[in-house]
């Protein structure tokens, strides 16, 4: 019950939001505000209860499951379970949802309502793909975050938004379709071998099916999460879609919905087509590592802030592209500790662009100079985040590119060596963030406001918990993905899952 | 056809009547609206009389059936015509519900319109019961008149009298080329009943020949130009922006629902899909359907355009499931076909109330004279620019209908779409569903487009649009759009009760 809720809160709470500004305007933030609050509260509370069941692998890892018919006719069934990245991924991205609604307090003036509306369903649509494991669902949820993205870009977004918005819902809705078909392809493959028809995760696990039809249908899943992770060449929706979102927009984007397709490589191409990945996994982690390095330059090479970040993302979530397909112990937790760090370094760095955007109205870098001057506690914010987004160690984001480089050395060495060369690139890109921005003479002659007490405390909570993960990354690291033995065993067979 | 009902024997004919009553309800209050127009001429008691007609026969679909559907050679009503009855039925009704304000309400004298609506909901129900030739013919021609009239009905306007006439040429045209294609079988086959041209064509030495095949593909060019099937889709666009708002939703929805209807009828009853090249041309014929019509719909500005170009895709992406011949296909056509016909009827809706409409000139001078007639529908782009700010609950409805079309999930597009796709790999139909892929990406496009244009800032409302501002929809029409919108999000999260409904609609 409590999955069903830790969905129907936000989406209820995205209504309430909606009529709470009609009846008393400026009340929706506060409705929003308290709802992911809520969120939070409630999946913390779960991950304190499970600390001790993760640890405990008789339980298979799954620490909660609902599930109740929903359309018999197809063996759909309304099937939720959370295990240990699940978990991690919603506390995530609940910690993200108040992020997202605190750095919009004063950004959005216009219809608040409707805005937090799109963007609590948005984060509802993201927790339901975190928690679905019947494939229908998985895929009602999958579409189901992008029509709220695609209003909150096409809505509040900035000059180019009509753009970004329709090539994000293009991208995604069209390789989600395919998605769709390798669905249904897989469960009538299912359906012929077994005579059962079912959407069951669990049930479609270990389907027996030729190599090459077992490739198509990978293929098929595989275009959907490489266009949402992003992988190299399904990624140019990303820069326009980050860099025309309003802030909390790109922190979601950044944060949540980029893990989604992580996720999905994770939870599902993997699992499901053990010996398809394996013969794939060369081409996908060349993808990854070129991703790697190709985020890299093309971040150097921006003026534009918020797009500059867009492209880090491009590189930093190669090498967790990376470390899933090198699918050993230390790059999977590697990849999951890079999620999570890359969800809060590069959150935070979008809401700094935001900050300046709200300020100056430009995110133009050629005309920044010498803030550092004019607004030291921002100026220092963004040179802690630059250095975490560089991978410095201590933070989060080391911790996951050690990790994965480390897994993948096993894996190829060969990429491990080009994966590397990043480190150095990434120390480009992100000190000459900070030194166009932040240093030099305020030539331009910015007289602008310091942080508010509440954007401080939004990116203080952020940068605590940065150093969190660097330092003691062992709670992350526990909800990882137990690869024991061979790859299929992430995947845990249906008689050891032990139902709430 | 010269064999009368087996049996004139009371006990058969009794049944017979009750089987068939939502047909006969359909016609005897078509009479009775005609009596009453003709002695008390006011349009509201009349169209009230046609509702209540309306559902009466929708009620009378679930009185006990008789031993048998099949009442006479004629016409069976099995649950699959029960169903689609059904169906005709309730878009009727909204239609009736759209029309009355839009042709001006009290003010107007346009009775005449509620006598056609409900011939036309009768053709429509002749035709998804038909398993005759005979009764084919009838039912099509029944629908396809009443809709010239339909189509013309605001005789001061120039756009809907053009419409018209394309019209009438063109279903002349395809029902010409219909009843030639039943004579080349009938010359060959010896018979008009569906089944019975079934097991004939089972036995293996009277197998179709070039008779017959013939005759098969001139049905299907005569229905596919009434499904606006490419390549006979050319009419689809200029009627539908000719013709007033609430009666394209009705061509878009009761006449092509039918056809389709009939036309799976036909092909699963007498075996038309063993015919090779048949399936292989209704295979490209969904293929360049759905590429055509997404991609045609791309370069319009008309609201009412892009719907045409847009139920055109959607007819394609129908064929992809009718194309799989099993059960499997015809609840998934079933269901298509309910969602296309809810999402149809919505976005109409939203256009007809925010036009002006037609009155028909029963008191001269008002409306600002010139005989009342409106220039045109709020059809144009520029006509919804920032609509959800003024108009929140309208462009909501509106934004559902599209997302719906788009096949996004909450609606029951999502779910249509779904079982389409289903049926299509189920049978391994590989590239139409690849093409129904491409296509709805492409679709997305349009479908995108006319929401960011609602969704637009007012900011440049100095553009104030050529239409006057339009008065706030009337009750009906409101309670009509609200239900349709419930609807279409109810059956998309909840599928599953219209699904068991689907299950039994099997063709006998």
């Amino acid at each position: 019950m409590i999955l069903t809720a830790l969905i129907f809160i936000l989406a209820a709470g995205g209504l309430l939001s909606w009529m709470a500004d009609r009846w008393h305007p400026g009340a929706a933030k506060w409705v929003a505000l308290a709802t992911a609050g809520i969120e939070l509260v409630l999946t913390i509370w779960l991950w304190l209860q499970s600390a001790s069941a993760m640890a405990l692998p008789a339980h298979g890892g799954w620490l909660a499951e609902t599930r109740a018919e929903w359309i018999p006719r197809f063996g759909v069934s309304f099937h939720l379970a959370m295990d240990g990245i699940s978990l991690i991924l919603v506390v995530l991205t609940a910690f993200l949802g108040i992020v997202s609604v605190a750095c919009s307090w004063t950004e959005i003036q216009t219809r608040a309502g409707f805005f937090y509306f799109n963007l609590l369903w948005t984060l509802a649509g993201a927790i339901g793909v975190f928690l679905a494991l019947d494939l229908f669902l998985f895929f009602f949820f999958w579409e189901l975050m992008l029509v709220p993205m695609y209003f909150l870009i096409a809505i509040w977004g900035h000059e180019n938004r009509l753009y970004a918005s329709i090539k994000f819902f293009i991208f995604a809705q069209g390789s989600g379709l395919f998605m769709l078909v390798a669905i249904i392809v897989l469960v009538f493959v299912h359906y012929r071998s077994t005579g059962v028809l079912t959407f069951d995760y669990f049930e479609l696990l270990n389907t027996a099916m030729s190599p090459s039809t077992e490739l198509w249908i990978m293929l098929g899943f595989f275009i959907a999460f490489a266009v949402k992770t992003p992988i190299v060449p399904f990624h140019t929706w990303l820069p326009d879609a980050h860099t025309e979102a309003p802030t909390a927009g790109s922190v979601i984007l950044a944060g949540v919905l980029l893990k989604t397709g992580a996720y999905g490589l994770l939870r599902f191409v993997v699992p499901l087509f053990p010996h398809a990945a394996e013969h794939f996994a060369p081409v996908a982690m060349a993808l990854g590592a070129i991703g790697v390095l190709y985020g890299a330059f093309l971040a150097f090479a921006q003026t534009d802030f918020k797009r500059l970040v867009a492209y880090t993302s491009v590189s930093h979530l190669g090498f967790a592209v990376l470390g899933i397909f090198a699918w050993n112990p230390w790059s999977l937790g590697g990849a999951v500790m890079q999620m999570i760090a890359h969800g809060i370094s590069t959150g935070a760095l979008f809401v700094i662009a935001g900050v300046l955007q709200e300020r100056t109205h430009t995110r133009d870098m050629r005309r920044f100079e010498g803030l550092w001057s004019v607004m030291p506690r921002l100026a220092a914010m963004g040179l802690f985040f630059a250095i975490a987004s560089l991978g410095l160690p201590g933070m989060g984001n080391f911790v996951g590119e050690f990790l994965v480089l480390m897994g993948l050395y096993d894996a190829s060495s060969v990429l491990a060596s080009v994966a590397a060369v990043a480190f150095v690139a990434s120390v480009v890109y992100a000190l000459a963030l900070v030194q166009k921005i932040f240093h030099g003479e305020n030539t331009h002659g910015w007289q602008l406001r310091d942080l508010s007490p509440r954007e401080m405390a939004t990116l203080c909570s952020m940068a605590a918990i940065t150093l969190w993960l660097g330092l003691y990354p062992q709670p992350v690291l526990n909800a990882a993905p137990n690869t024991e033995n061979s790859p299929p065993a992430i995947a845990v067979a249906p008689h050891e899952v032990n139902v709430e | 056809m010269n064999r009368l009902p087996s049996a004139l024997h009371s006990d058969s004919l009794h049944f017979g009547l009750v089987t068939l009553s939502p047909l006969i309800l359909l016609a005897a209050v078509a009479v009775v609206v005609m009596l009453a127009a003709a002695f008390y001429r006011h349009p509201r008691p009349v169209m009230m009389l046609t509702l209540a007609g309306l559902v009466l026969s929708f009620a009378s679909l679930f009185l006990p059936q008789g031993a048998s559907p099949q009442v006479t050679a004629l016409l069976v009503l099995d649950h699959y015509a029960l169903f689609f009855i059904g169906l005709i039925v309730v878009a009727t009704f909204v239609v009736t519900v759209l029309c009355y304000r839009y042709f001006g309400g009290d003010e107007s004298r346009h009775e005449a319109l509620y006598i056609l609506l409900l011939l036309a909901a009768l053709g429509g129900g002749v035709l998804v019961a038909s398993s005759h030739f005979a009764s084919f013919l009838l039912g099509l021609e029944l629908l396809s008149i009443s809709l010239f009239a339909l189509i013309a009905y605001p005789r001061f306007a120039e756009r809907p009298l053009e419409a018209g006439i394309k019209y009438l040429i063109l279903a002349g045209f395809s029902s010409g080329l219909l009843f030639f294609g039943m004579a080349l079988v009938y010359a060959q086959l010896g018979t008009m009943q569906f089944a019975k041209i079934g097991t004939m064509i089972a036995a293996p030495d009277q197998a179709l020949e070039l008779y017959g095949l013939a005759g098969l593909a001139l049905i299907v060019t005569g229905v596919g130009f009434k499904l606006a099937l490419v390549p006979f889709h050319m009419w689809t666009p200029d009627v539908y922006e000719g013709a007033p708002a609430p009666i394209t939703a009705f061509i878009a929805t009761v006449s092509k629902g039918a056809m389709l209807a009939l036309l799976l009828r036909y092909f699963l009853m007498a075996e038309a899909y063993q015919s090779q090249s048949i399936t292989f041309a209704l295979s490209l014929v969904a293929v360049t359907t759905i590429l055509v019509g997404n991609l045609l719909a791309l370069l319009q500005d008309n609201i009412k355009r892009i719907l045409a170009y847009s139920s055109i895709a959607q007819l394609g992406y129908l064929l992809v499931g009718f194309l799989a011949f099993d059960p499997l296909a015809i609840e998934a056509v079933a269901y298509f076909l309910t969602a296309y016909f809810v999402t149809m009827l919505g976005a109409f809706g939203v256009i007809t109330v925010l036009s002006g409409g037609f009155n028909d000139g029963g008191s001269d001078g008002f409306n600002g004279g010139s005989n009342g007639v409106a220039e045109r529908d709020s059809d144009r782009l520029a006509d919804y620019t920032g609509l959800f700010w003024h108009r929140p609950w309208l462009a909501g409805v509106f934004t559902a209908m599209l997302l719906s079309l788009a096949g996004i999930p909450l609606t029951m597009g999502f779910i249509g779409k779904f079982y389409i796709l289903t049926a299509g790999v189920e049978a391994s139909l590989w590239i139409p569903v690849i093409v129904l892929v491409v296509g709805s990406i492409i679709g997305l496009f349009y479908y995108l487009r006319i929401i960011a244009v609602m969704f637009a800032p007012v900011s440049q409302a100095t553009t104030q649009p050529v239409m006057r501002p339009i008065a706030s929809p009337s009750f009906g029409e409101s309670v009509t759009l609200a239900a349709l919108a419930l609807l279409l999000i109810w059956l998309g999260i909840f599928p599953a009760q219209l699904i068991d409904v689907l299950e039994g609609t099997v063709v006998t």
